[in-house]
């Protein structure tokens, strides 16, 4: 059956009674497509067939469980988000390149942070040396955020901050820079991913251990749902997970446990499901077997759906309808032959887009050898706008929906996840989010992770799958891709605001605010976002603030396990 | 503070006296770099492969690594380096074996450019392991290191 009013061979539409299920389906989703505004585009193929925006059997795209999609009418409203992650350099550098994007017609600024502030470390730590502004940009104290959007309207951008260890920290710098440039914290609109179980999991940027970091995520949903009502406070992200070595229906099932777990540690805080579920987000991985991928997202959108319905109660709509971001595979970029990479990215990217993300990152050519050059992400963004205008993909709503292949490999991937999930509810006695705590403390998901890694390393080392230019069709390695360098500069640029930053503050106010905030994070009745905030207002930097908190929550180590 | 895993294919026990010893060596990352997948799978196919593996993991410092070649008398060093910080940490590591008095040479894996090679080469680095090295390719100069040491 197709949908809506242009004829298709086949449609057997004509024949359901009025009353029939099927028949109902299909009348809401026309009713809801009529409603949603459409892009300007022609909706025919290049040979001039008009095509219908939906193809296939109900639940239609927009219609529970979101199988096939949240929105009744996908990409003919709009295509998805073009979100490309950077960052370099001192703040400076980087607020230059905001305003370039803004000037451009640009309305989304995306934050890379460098290693030392993803760490919670200032710039003078022993740790920094060599990291300051290298893979993002330094931020220290309040100053360098507002040097980060200086002469930028906050209440006019949405902004992506890229930050999971100190994301309370950051969040408070931005807020606090709004208020200096004169708009109010309830203006502000973003995502933050603020997603701290993963990193315990896979990306290993923890500070804290488990328990008050989960307290201080929690402490964020509360306060964004009080005070932000256009902030999303957690982007919950398999990217890593994947990237770490898991398989699909491991990101999957990893991932959205921990979101289960979000849900759990927000409720028991005392928030309603409806309250704060429709601003969670998911990040996912888009890597290379192009079927699987596909049939992953059909399935995480299933299972969220489900589950916050059934599980935890949700009735908002929006509360169950699973929205992601994805990038293309770091992971799966090769340092050989580094052009074929351009034809694995547009892959990723087309399998993204047919399993119907609502953005997307496509990775540059040149990333496993180093930063991206600005040529190589030009043909990242121009891969996806081939992807948009000119393949025809974006015209119908989950093309791929009813083929028979799709819907067993949705099916095998939403089984492997519940077993998964059986198995972390068990561990936590009927609480996922106990479940994930024992996960990680006993290695469970470091160890699941690192065997798959392992399993496809063996399998690519004795030939069984072929990497193109890796093991097999080797010649023609030229190896002359030019590649980005970063000035060395940039980390005595930084050090020297950073110690300006100290000598101009009043280090009474630091001291009396970083003891209040260790007062507030011995009581877990309190919400530490304020004490934070007033810590950023006195110019306590980063490092700081990380410190006092360690002082009362410990500092995690990782067990050493192969 | 969790002690390193130490970890070998064969028991100490079964160790016939007229073969040699294993090769020991203790893998780590320095730094701040959080990129430990390759690191992982090195050590699990440099244990198949019957070499004794000191894992340190994450967030080492040279101090902590030198301290792991002396308790587990290793014969050498692997470092995986995947943030572009190559040209500064791995030479420090160097410097800090020849300033402890020790002739432990370091491996480096991960992401290094090809124009970066000489430098590493001229700093003292044993050898470079880049990404698609195989298995018996990591194994065979992981023990050319060990034996350049006697």
């Amino acid at each position: 059956m197709s949908l809506p009013d242009n004829p298709v061979p086949g449609g057997a539409e004509s024949h359901d009674d009025e009353d029939s299920p099927r028949a109902r389906a299909e009348a809401q989703w026309r009713t809801a497509f009529e409603a949603a505004p459409l892009r300007d585009g022609t909706f025919e193929t290049m040979s001039g067939v008009p095509l219908a925006a939906v193809h296939g059997d109900p639940p239609y795209p927009g219609q529970f469980p979101y199988t096939r999609g949240i929105y009744p009418s996908m990409y003919r409203s709009r295509l998805w988000t073009m979100r490309l992650f950077a960052g370099m350099g001192t703040a400076a550098d980087t607020n230059l390149r905001f305003k370039r994007l803004l000037d451009a017609g640009g309305t989304g600024l995306s934050t890379a942070f460098d290693m030392p502030t993803l760490m919670g470390r200032d710039s003078d730590h022993p740790w920094a040396v060599g990291e300051v502004g290298r893979a993002g940009v330094a931020v220290d104290t309040v100053a360098d955020m507002e040097d980060l959007f200086a002469g930028i309207d906050l209440g006019g951008v949405s902004t992506s901050m890229t930050i999971n260890g100190p994301a309370n920290i950051l969040m408070a710098m931005y807020i606090v820079t709004g208020e200096r440039g004169g708009t109010d914290r309830s203006l502000l609109s973003g995502t933050i991913q603020n997603d701290i179980l993963k990193e315990y999991q896979a990306q290993k940027e923890y500070i804290f251990p488990p328990r008050p970091s989960v307290r201080l995520v929690t402490d964020l949903i509360r306060f964004t749902t009080a005070e932000m009502p256009r902030w999303h406070p957690v982007s919950i992200s398999g990217y890593h997970i994947r990237e770490a070595g898991s398989t699909a229906a491991q990101e999957l099932a990893f991932t959205l446990a921990n979101g289960f777990a979000y849900v759990e540690a927000a409720m028991a805080a005392g928030l309603d499901v409806d309250d704060f579920a429709g601003r969670l987000s998911f990040f996912f991985n888009s890597h290379i077997d192009f079927f699987e991928e596909i049939g992953k997202y059909r399935a995480a959108r299933r299972i969220w759906a489900r589950w916050m319905r059934d599980r935890y109660g949700a009735r908002n709509e929006r509360s169950l309808q699973l929205r992601f971001h994805t990038q293309t595979a770091g992971v799966s970029l090769t340092a050989q032959q580094p052009e074929v990479n351009i034809a694995r990215v547009a892959t990723q990217a087309l399998a993204a887009v047919l399993g119907g993300t609502q953005s997307l990152h496509t990775d540059s050519y040149d990333e496993a050898l180093a930063l991206p050059t600005e040529q190589a992400a030009r043909i990242a963004l121009r891969t996806q706008q081939v992807i948009a205008h000119e393949t025809g993909a974006p015209s119908v709503a989950d093309p791929l929906g009813g083929s028979a292949y799709v819907e067993w490999m949705t099916d095998e991937m939403e089984r492997r996840a519940t077993e998964v999930f059986d198995h972390l509810d068990k561990l936590g006695e009927g609480s996922i989010l106990e479940g994930v705590y024992e996960g990680i403390a006993n290695g469970y998901f470091v160890g699941e992770i690192a065997d798959s890694a392992y399993r496809f390393e063996r399998e690519v080392n004795a030939g069984r799958r072929i990497i193109v230019g890796v093991n097999a069709y080797t010649e023609g390695d030229d190896g002359d891709t030019p590649i980005l360098y970063i000035d060395d500069d940039v980390e005595d640029q930084q050090l020297a605001r950073l110690a300006g930053a100290k000598q101009q503050r009043d280090s009474g106010a630091v001291v009396a605010a970083l003891e209040r905030l260790a007062a507030g994070a011995a009581d877990p009745t309190v919400n530490l976002m304020e004490p934070i905030i007033d810590c950023v207002r006195v110019a306590a930097t980063e490092g700081e603030i990380v410190h006092a908190l360690e002082g009362v929550f410990g500092t995690y180590t990782e067990p050493a396990v192969v | 503070m969790t002690g390193p895993a130490v970890g070998t294919a064969g028991s100490q026990a079964e160790r016939d006296p007229d073969r040699p010893e294993p090769v020991r060596v203790v893998l780590a990352k320095l730094g701040l770099d959080g990129h430990d997948r390759g690191l992982k799978v090195v050590a699990r196919m440099l244990r198949d492969a019957g070499l004794e593996v000191i894992y340190l993991g994450l967030r080492q410092t040279t101090e902590s690594i030198l301290l792991a070649v002396e308790q587990e008398d290793a014969d050498v060093i692997g470092l995986s380096i995947h943030n572009g910080g190559h040209l500064t940490l791995a030479p420090r590591m160097v410097e800090a074996v020849r300033a402890a008095g020790m002739d432990v040479p370091v491996v480096v894996g991960g992401i290094v450019p090809d124009m970066d090679l000489e430098r590493l080469s001229e700093a003292g680095v044993f050898a470079v392991l880049g990404p698609g090295a195989s298995a018996t390719e990591v194994a065979e100069v992981v023990r050319a290191a060990a034996a350049a040491r006697a």
